[in-house]
């Protein structure tokens, strides 16, 4: 009798399906998996050990650099974690709070259609992708339009927003929210009711609500899993209490609740941004706290005091009281959490990161093992990962 | 009436026509299989919205040959601890087969040229369709040669699946055709075609509706194409059994894919859709099943995710199988009793 052999197999980190450089060790028997290993580090830039070295303003661009397709839900982290430092939470005006609730909403949209373009990919379905990155491109330009920037947004400052929206942008909100629930139809036409697509999806890669707690999962991962845990309803930040939504929750533990409950929360998500429209009122977008906030480029040009005033806050930066911070935000992965030690300089002297994928990640050799090669790809994508998050 | 005058009786005529012949199919089947991935680049890409090939000639309609020359003019590596001589072998053994086929298809009724009748056909075996699953086995040979010779683990695995589907899907594949050959009561193209001639109705796929369904489910697991492309499963395999292959080696595999798209589509054309028999010219109306044919495997890869490996296997042995043998015994019912 043979003895029974297994292949090893370095799946990545150049594969086109790993979603970025992750690296997974994967022993193989036939096409059944043994055990995976996942290697991380590839993409790793060292952002918590940077913004030790530059002032709180300097150290917002690193944030869009972490989970690169949701820029400004990791902006939103950073800035509230540090308004928290500074104890000016409650100074930040309605109007900042507003725009950006809409957009960390659109983000997370942004982020889901990303997520589901790879996914069904993966999966072999290759046309939702193209439909997915048609209606992202959409909020690509929204993103264009507020910052300049298609990717690396850099929109939120601490204690407000960098500019005010530009002109007749409500509308191009509007118009996106009231074709979105349309185009999330179209998606589960070619997807949800389709037989091969729930074959590959129903069952597969499952995780049960207590590992999930144990292994710290958070997001639509953690709800699809049966728990209810969504900080933007019990943590709430920048005024989520006043928005009605729901929290979408599922107890099918598999793949095809995780893309069903991603789904809804992109229809929620829309809610959320119309409701913020409603509310979204003429006002300052920058806390009234000259210590902190730049000011207005007007006082800038007109005066000297203004002049001296930007002058001190670009080369000096602020300076908090010695003390430490922890603020967690419903990014569209997870929780992602800033946990910040001020010395009193203008440098931090600690951020430490708490990404989502990070964490989600740790759950893939158990989703995986003992299954299919093919069901490695559907989990990877399951858990939406993105590795500039993952190795920082 | 003048009397038919009998190619045989002339060796250098015979020659030469069947020369003819085999150069027009041989340019047609090239000129589908080039233009083939053009239609696929542009109905997939009108179907994704977006636009496909616009920029080489008028409307992209010169992609296919940039395509061509691009490949030709690039790096042939074959890598340092392969296997060489069936690294090489192993695209020919993918598209030889693939063409051959060809050889036995009936692309229209007999003409008389100069006295002479010419049967339009390279040839026309009386075990046609045996000749045709025996190719079709060998096509798989290519692939697991390819997985194989390469030395990379994607590679293998790719090789084995498509070892192990191309077996599973043969068998319910020429099970689903002996129920065809149990009406027609040949094996030869030429005699199924002439027993589906007469009025559209006599078509077998209206009296074999089961086995023209199954023929083509499994026609388009054996030739590797969505939903049951796992063998280059190109998300999980990176590209599976061609992986290593560049350059012409490369373009070998791609053309063997559309050509046996044609052959597949020409196959079910004849045997279940009466062949040339239409309104038109009997070249031209079975050129435009094909397409027919060839368009609806375009769409559904726009369209379906990948099956997975066991729920392959398990539709090959456990649904298919099974359907095809039973189609057999009601057709051999129907056959006897009625």
């Amino acid at each position: 009798m043979a003895k029974k052999e297994t292949m090893t197999i370095n799946m990545g980190p150049q594969h086109p399906s790993t979603h970025g450089v992750l690296q997974l060790v994967l022993e193989l028997d036939g096409e059944t998996v043994v055990s995976a290993v996942p290697h991380i580090g590839f993409l790793h830039r060292g952002v918590e050990k940077l913004a030790e070295n530059r002032s709180y303003h300097r150290a917002l661009p690193l944030t869009d650099r972490l989970d690169y397709l949701a820029p400004m839900s990791n902006n939103l982290g950073y800035v509230l974690a540090v308004e928290k430092l500074l104890g000016i939470t409650d100074q930040i005006p309605e109007r900042a709070k507003v725009v950006r609730v809409m957009m960390s909403e659109l983000t997370r949209i942004k982020s889901h259609l990303v997520w589901l373009a790879t996914h069904a990919l993966d999966i072999g379905a290759m046309t939702v992708f193209l439909y997915c990155f048609r209606e992202r491109e959409d909020i690509m330009d929204m993103y264009e339009k507020l910052s300049g920037a298609r990717m690396t947004s850099y929109y939120f400052r601490v204690g407000g927003l960098s500019l005010d929206l530009p002109d007749g942008f409500e509308d191009d909100v509007l118009k996106f929210i009231d074709g979105m629930p349309a185009h999330i139809d179209t998606y589960e036409g070619l997807l949800t009711g389709n037989k091969i697509w729930q074959k590959r999806t129903i069952g597969v890669a499952e995780i049960s609500a207590e590992d999930a707690i144990d292994i710290g999962l958070t997001g639509p991962a953690l709800r699809s899993s049966g728990v209810d845990w969504d900080l933007r309803r019990d943590n709430p930040y920048s005024g989520y209490e006043d928005y009605d939504f729901e929290v979408i929750t599922r107890e099918g533990c598999d793949t095809f609740d995780r893309y069903k409950a991603r789904l809804d929360e992109m229809r929620e998500s829309c809610k959320i941004i119309r409701q913020a429209l409603d509310k979204l009122q003429p006002g300052p977008i920058l806390a009234d706290v000259p210590s902190v906030c730049l000011p207005a480029k007007q006082d800038v040009s007109n005066s000297i005091e203004g002049l001296i005033h930007q002058f001190k806050i670009i080369s000096e930066g602020f300076k908090p009281e010695p003390g430490e911070v922890y603020q967690g935000i419903e990014a569209p992965k997870g929780e992602l959490g800033y946990y910040i030690v001020s010395d009193g300089s203008a440098n931090p002297f600690r951020m430490k990161i708490r990404p989502p994928s990070f964490v989600n990640l740790q759950a893939l050799p158990q989703m995986i093992e003992g299954k299919l090669l093919a069901d490695v790809i559907a989990a990877i994508g399951t858990l939406d990962i993105v590795l500039g998050e993952i190795d920082r | 009436m003048p009397e038919m005058l009998s190619l045989s009786n002339d060796p250098i005529l015979f020659v030469s026509v069947m020369l003819a012949k085999i150069l027009a199919v041989f340019i047609v089947v090239i000129l589908i299989v080039a233009y083939a991935t053009y239609a696929e680049r542009k109905i997939i890409g009108r179907m994704q919205t977006r636009l496909g090939p616009t920029m080489t000639g008028p409307l992209g309609l010169l992609q296919p040959i940039a395509d061509g020359l691009k490949l030709f003019f690039k790096e042939d590596i074959i890598p340092a601890q392969s296997s060489k001589l069936a690294f090489v072998l192993a695209p020919m053994m993918i598209l030889v087969p693939a063409f051959i086929t060809v050889a036995v298809i009936p692309f229209g009724g007999d003409i008389v040229v100069g006295g002479y009748t010419v049967s339009l056909q390279i040839t026309d075996l009386n075990v046609g369709i045996l000749y045709i699953l025996a190719m079709a086995g060998l096509g798989v040979y290519g692939i697991v040669l390819a997985g194989w010779a390469s030395n990379n683990k994607y590679s293998l695995l790719g090789g084995v699946r498509s070892a192990a589907q191309m077996v599973s899907y043969e068998l319910a594949a020429g099970l689903s055709i002996i129920a065809v050959f149990m009406l027609s009561e040949t094996l030869s193209l030429r005699g199924i075609i002439d027993a589906q001639a007469g009025s559209v109705l006599d078509w077998y796929v209206f009296s074999q509706p089961l086995a023209f369904g199954l023929f083509v489910i499994t026609s388009l697991a054996e030739i590797n194409r969505t939903p049951f492309d796992l063998p280059e499963a190109e998300t999980e395999l990176v590209s599976g059994f061609c992986t290593e292959y560049s350059s012409m080696k490369y373009a070998l595999f791609f053309m063997a894919e559309y050509a046996n798209m044609i052959v597949v589509s020409a196959l079910t054309s004849t045997l279940f859709l009466g062949g040339p028999a239409g309104p038109f010219a009997g070249p031209i109306n079975l050129l435009l099943k094909i397409f027919a044919f060839m368009f609806v495997f375009i769409w559904i890869r726009a369209t379906f995710p990948r099956v997975r490996y066991d729920q392959l296997m398990f539709m090959g042995w456990k649904v298919f199988l099974p359907l095809a043998l039973l189609n057999i015994v009601i057709t051999g019912a129907v056959v006897v009793f009625l």
